[in-house]
């Protein structure tokens, strides 16, 4: 069995990577997996979270991504994220950025859930999304309130 | 008959018409080669996404509990024209064919009973619009401030779309857009986006593997669809923005060369009359002599 596999961050504007990998661990919306060659096909779905990547010289790099989607094949694996990008290309500001679309997401839910009374899994879904953008900022370093929230 | 002054005047401003065409076909040329790398360099994103999606769909749409972004809302009563055009004119009949098709599109549903809401994005297709339709104009979006087409203008656009949706404003929401075949040819498209329309054949490939779905099938889709819609209107903006710069190269490549044509018709009637005026002098000089 071979011992890397190959590994695409593809983002909707551009492919961001695409090594040869042995190991990729991903932050998985029930719970962290790791991934290495040979794994059964599997679709996950991400939450936002660092992704960590090793590469076929045993090199670690590591990117944050606002959640997303991972496609796991014998060989291969595609990583789709609307945000990508490397661990120390993470700054305050676009984390800012990115709370500040979590807090609007939260408010919108809330507030068709006022409306409306609909979807309680939309609020919940929009909290935890929150909450998982706050852990992924505090993990880095950045600071999740110093973004301003939209009222 | 025109004076040799007024065949000048004529030649030079069509000559510095010519200029400014010519300028502008270059412009949209180095435009045009950068929106298509960026259509290329978003593929990817589009094509795996699909790919999925058919892969899940296929699944899902026989089963009861489908999301209603697959399955419809069960009625389509109420239609969401999404008509994205430029900011700018002088780009050929770029935005008057999608306007054409929008136009016949919501025509036909209104002549079947049927509300119609447009949706507005660049300002030219909502001029052409507003004559007919603007009680139907539920929102615009303005694209003048933007230099550089991002994921995120997209995902606003989307996102707004979901909202009405998710608000019950409309059953049915279709895009139109150029879809950039080549320089010369961009075809105008209509593509419905909610109910999600998946395209036969794109499941076959990519998704043939038996998967496992983490946390599961139904979980994945209701997050996948919403993205889903965003990455289709990215993909229409960017297929948009090629076909503007291909239809503008196009149209003004053709002016180009009608100024080209014209200046050198203006200057055989120049040549001509002014020989005429040679002519005539001499004739005048010649039989004054005579005459003494």
């Amino acid at each position: 069995m071979a011992d890397t596999m190959q590994f695409d961050l593809v983002a909707p504007e551009r492919n961001l990577m695409s090594v040869p990998v042995r190991e990729v661990r991903l932050p998985g919306a029930d719970g962290d997996l790791s991934a290495m060659p040979g794994h059964a096909p599997a679709i996950v779905n991400l939450r936002p979270g660092l992704v960590t990547v090793v590469d076929d010289k045993g090199a670690e790099h590591q990117f944050a991504i606002s959640g997303g989607f991972a496609e796991i094949n014998n060989g291969s694996i595609s990583l789709l994220a609307e945000i990508g990008l490397k661990r120390d290309e993470m700054t305050q500001e676009v984390f800012n950025e990115m709370m500040r679309s979590a807090h609007r997401k939260k408010k919108a839910a809330e507030a068709r859930d006022a409306a409306q009374g609909v979807a309680e899994s939309a609020v919940a879904a929009a909290v935890k999304l929150l909450a998982d953008m706050e852990a992924l900022g505090t993990h880095i370093g950045l600071d999740p309130n110093s973004s301003s929230v939209p009222h | 008959m025109p004076s040799l002054k007024d065949l000048k005047n004529r030649i030079n401003s069509v000559k510095s018409t010519r200029k400014i065409t010519k300028a502008m076909q270059m412009v949209a040329a180095a435009k045009l080669r950068r929106a298509e790398e960026a259509a290329q360099s978003a593929r990817p994103y589009a094509d795996r996404m699909n790919a999925v999606m058919a892969g899940l769909a296929e699944k899902a749409s026989g089963s009861d509990s489908a999301p209603r972004l697959l399955a419809g809302t069960g009625d389509d009563k109420r239609h969401l024209l999404v008509v994205l055009t430029s900011e700018r004119g002088l780009a050929g009949g770029f935005n008057s064919s999608i306007v054409k098709l929008a136009r016949q599109h919501a025509d036909r549903l209104r002549g079947q009973g049927k509300e119609v809401a447009i949706l507005t994005v660049g300002k030219k297709g909502r001029e052409q619009l507003k004559r007919d339709f603007s009680k139907l104009f539920v929102k615009h979006v303005d694209m003048s401030e933007v230099k550089r087409l991002g994921y995120e203008h997209a995902r606003d656009i989307a996102d707004d779309v979901l909202e009405r949706f998710e608000a019950g404003d409309f059953d049915v929401a279709t895009l139109f857009y150029n879809r950039f075949e080549s320089v010369i040819s961009q075809v105008p498209t209509a593509r419905q986006v909610i109910p999600a329309l998946i395209e036969e054949g794109e499941a076959a490939d990519g998704v043939s593997a038996e998967y496992d779905y983490e946390p599961g099938e139904d979980v994945i889709l209701a997050e996948l669809l919403p993205r889903a819609v965003a990455t289709q209107v990215f993909t229409a903006l960017l297929e948009n923005a090629a076909s503007e710069q291909g239809a503008r190269m196009t149209a003004m490549d053709n002016a180009t060369r009608n100024a080209g044509d014209m200046i050198d018709r203006l200057t055989t009637e120049y040549n001509r009359s002014r020989q005429a005026a040679i002519t005539k002098e001499l004739i005048e000089i010649i039989s004054g002599a005579e005459a003494l």
